[in-house]
């Protein structure tokens, strides 16, 4: 290393961070190196998102490894002196373990991250994301090199196929599948199309792999190019995420200047190029065939499948359609090989996952955990467990079209085969903690108000069978429950599983079935005893209701 | 690396907003001037005027071979696409289930009362439209409401007023 600086500092500067007064802390920190004549020597990277984003703003000062947390402008002159002039560490900025609130120096020394696995999210928190060189640096665009100088794009491929890569989207489908059902299309041009509209409520994972890693994305789609006979990319990405949008499209045309896409990469013969779409505020978007209808500039509506996507998709071409995270694992798995690959996660279900771990825990952030790891270790090892010395209610994973499972259904572990088996589903990676303060049937109405809301209406089993589930629903909470509402709400959730268009449809009613399997008894309450447990339903707890309207 | 920041008032000159969305078009080769264009289009005439009334609609729809017809199917599907005027601030509360069990339900109706508005309403002195978004992915900082591009942390009907005062 030929760098003068005596410090790295990595600023984390992810969205949650941001809003919670990074560029201030930045300002304020770039004056007390001033003040100190210590511009030259210490350097300072913005990153994206480095997981714990309930402690942020977040500050590492390397090589120390040192991480600070919760910081505010006005403590940016002590951490200077203390720690880059004095050379002692800054007690009183340090994150506190969540279990014995002792100062903890490394972030690598909490639970929260001991328990992780870092493959698609290597770079995020560590890299400036605008940055080429340092992607370059940590063996970005190898995976692609190797792919165009010693690869056939079949042997490309081949290689994902092995990998068993699953689509992190949510359905799991093999991407290997997905990439040689294109391959073998006649048909011309063909796409390759990014999904980072994370509708889910919930999910943050692609926002913020776009925000700290963009240029694994841009290789990834470069390379499955490269094997589907591909020339043009692109990612939608919703409109919610303007920083996400901001970054990608600033790694794009920075690639694009510097021969990583364009007509002629490496030197190869092979051209790729890219464009970012943004979407509008539409959930169903997020269903393969809407949001291909959306980048044509239609209304975001799904069509019956087939013909799939991959036959007919974009412009009615042969396009792989593949979520964020599914592709930033490719480089991972080219440069390692799809052994080294596999020997992470199960057998049937191979590599990590990320999840966006929110709500009633206290260690709200990102984590990328092996596959098979149990939802215990991730809400209660990783997570910290229950904030407030509350009771553990359920997890609720896989956003709209998932499920909640309780306290008995801890030691499930995520994986494609074992979630739905217990009622819930792998999903994007939305996994939000309930305590005893939940009461899972208004959750349940909540979904369905959320669906009714999203649904695109061009069906009629989606758009009339999720209102008058919702009006079952409603009535429940509102202390109208009769008896056989709860047989009337399943064989709704029925018909509507086999009839409706789309998966949005299909899986409207997954919250509520999993909800009657795990919690029957809160709704025989709210329906024969008028009564809320958790005092939420406000006409079936007048007692509470007065003081509770802040939940 | 900036904060977010209150996006600039929408050009009080139509004139020079029909302009500008001409050349944000020409800035395209003329093959791709046609539907696929279309929700950029919009995002961009919304920009531009604040919301999409029946003229900005028939010229994006001549701009680009379509419908009037068609141009509004696109901008009633879609969330973002406003054809009634905004207000000059736009509060959108999370309703993302994340913000939900922590409480965003109560905002909500704090924000009806305090505004005497609902949802999709604006208030009659024109400073604050009311909408809802369904999860930014600021879900660690739940509740959170996000005015014009600002995303509002932990928020409580509590500490409303102070924030709706930022905000003239």
């Amino acid at each position: 290393m030929n760098d003068p600086a005596r410090f790295h500092l990595l600023l984390c500067a992810g969205g949650c961070c941001l809003s919670s007064g990074m560029a201030s802390v930045r300002t304020a920190l770039a004056a007390a190196l001033a003040a100190h004549g210590l511009a030259e020597q210490v350097r300072v990277t913005a990153t994206g998102c480095m997981g714990l984003c309930a402690q942020g703003p977040l500050l590492v000062v390397n090589p120390d490894g040192v991480c600070y947390c919760r910081l505010q402008a006005a403590d940016m002159a002590e951490l200077v002196r203390g720690h880059l002039v004095g050379g002692q560490v800054v007690e009183r900025l340090l994150c506190p373990d969540p279990l014995t609130g002792a100062p903890v120096r490394a972030l690598g020394d909490l639970d929260f991250y001991r328990r992780q696995r870092k493959v698609v999210l290597r770079n995020c928190g560590v890299v400036d994301p605008a940055s080429l060189a340092e992607y370059e640096g940590r063996g970005g665009y190898q995976a692609l090199r190797q792919a165009l100088g010693k690869m056939t794009p079949a042997q490309v491929v081949e290689e994902v196929s092995h990998s068993g890569l699953r689509g992190r989207g949510g359905a799991g489908f093999p991407t290997g599948l997905k990439w040689a059902a294109v391959a073998k299309e006649p048909a011309t041009p063909k796409y390759v199309v990014g999904n980072a509209d994370e509708g889910d409520p919930g999910a943050f994972m692609d926002r913020s792999l776009l925000e700290g890693d963009p240029y694994s994305l841009i290789e990834a789609m470069t390379i499955c190019g490269y094997a589907v006979g591909a020339r043009q990319g692109y990612v939608y990405v919703r409109a919610e995420y303007p920083l996400a949008i901001e970054r990608l499209e600033a790694a794009v045309a920075t690639a694009l200047a510097a021969g990583r896409l364009g007509p002629d990469i490496f030197g190869s013969g092979f051209g790729f190029t890219m464009a970012v779409r943004t979407g509008a505020g539409a959930f169903v978007c997020g269903e393969e065939t809407a949001l291909l209808h959306s980048i044509e500039g239609r209304r975001g509506e799904p069509h019956p499948k087939p013909p799939f996507p991959t036959a007919k998709g974009l412009f009615d071409q042969p396009t792989v359609l593949n979520n964020v995270e599914t592709f930033a694992n490719v480089p991972y798995i080219l440069r390692h090989g799809a052994e080294q690959y596999r020997a992470l996660g199960t057998r049937q279900s191979p590599g990590t996952k990320i999840f966006a771990l929110a709500g009633n825990v206290v260690n709200n952030g990102l984590v990328e955990v092996p596959m098979g790891m149990s939802l215990r270790e991730i809400v209660f090892d990783i997570g910290g467990g229950i904030p407030g010395g509350k009771m553990f209610k359920a997890v609720q994973i896989g956003g709209a079209a998932g499920g909640c499972l309780p306290i008995e259904q801890l030691d499930t572990p995520v994986t494609y085969e074992a979630l739905p088996k217990a009622g819930a589903m792998m999903g994007s990676g939305g996994l939000l903690v309930l305590d005893e303060d939940t009461c899972m049937v208004d959750l349940a109405r909540y979904f369905l108000e959320f669906l009714q809301e999203e649904s695109c209406g061009k069906c009629t089993p989606c758009r009339l069978g999720i209102k008058a589930m919702r009006d079952i629903l409603e009535r429940i909470c509102g202390g109208e429950g009769e008896e056989g509402d709860i047989g009337k709400l399943e064989l709704l959730s029925d018909y509507l599983a086999q009839s409706a268009l789309c998966g949005l449809g299909q899986a409207a009613p997954n919250n509520l079935l999993s909800t009657l399997r795990h919690f029957r008894v809160e709704y025989e309450e709210h329906i024969r005893r008028k009564h809320c447990r958790a005092g939420v339903c406000p006409a079936l707890a007048p007692a509470r209701a007065a003081g509770e309207e802040a939940r | 690396m900036a904060e977010p920041v209150t996006v600039p008032p929408p050009a009080a000159e139509p004139a020079a907003a029909f302009r500008e969305l001409d050349a944000f078009l020409a800035h395209f080769p003329a093959e791709l001037r046609t539907r696929t264009l279309l929700i950029p289009a919009l995002q961009k005439a919304q920009e531009l005027f604040g919301h999409l009334p029946p003229a900005v609609q028939r010229h994006v729809a001549a701009a680009l071979g379509l419908t009037a017809g068609e141009v509004y199917g696109v901008a009633t599907f879609y969330h973002y696409f406003h054809l009634q005027p905004q207000g000059r601030h736009v509060i959108n509360v999370c309703l993302g289930t994340p913000c939900y069990v922590k409480g965003a339900r109560g905002l909500l109706a704090a924000l009806r009362r305090e505004l005497g508005i609902d949802l999709g309403g604006t208030t009659p002195d024109r400073r604050f439209s009311l909408g809802c978004q369904r999860c930014v992915g600021a879900c660690v900082l739940a509740p959170i409401l996000i005015i014009d591009q600002k995303v509002h942390s932990y928020v409580t009907p509590k500490k409303l007023a102070a924030i709706l005062a930022q905000y003239p």
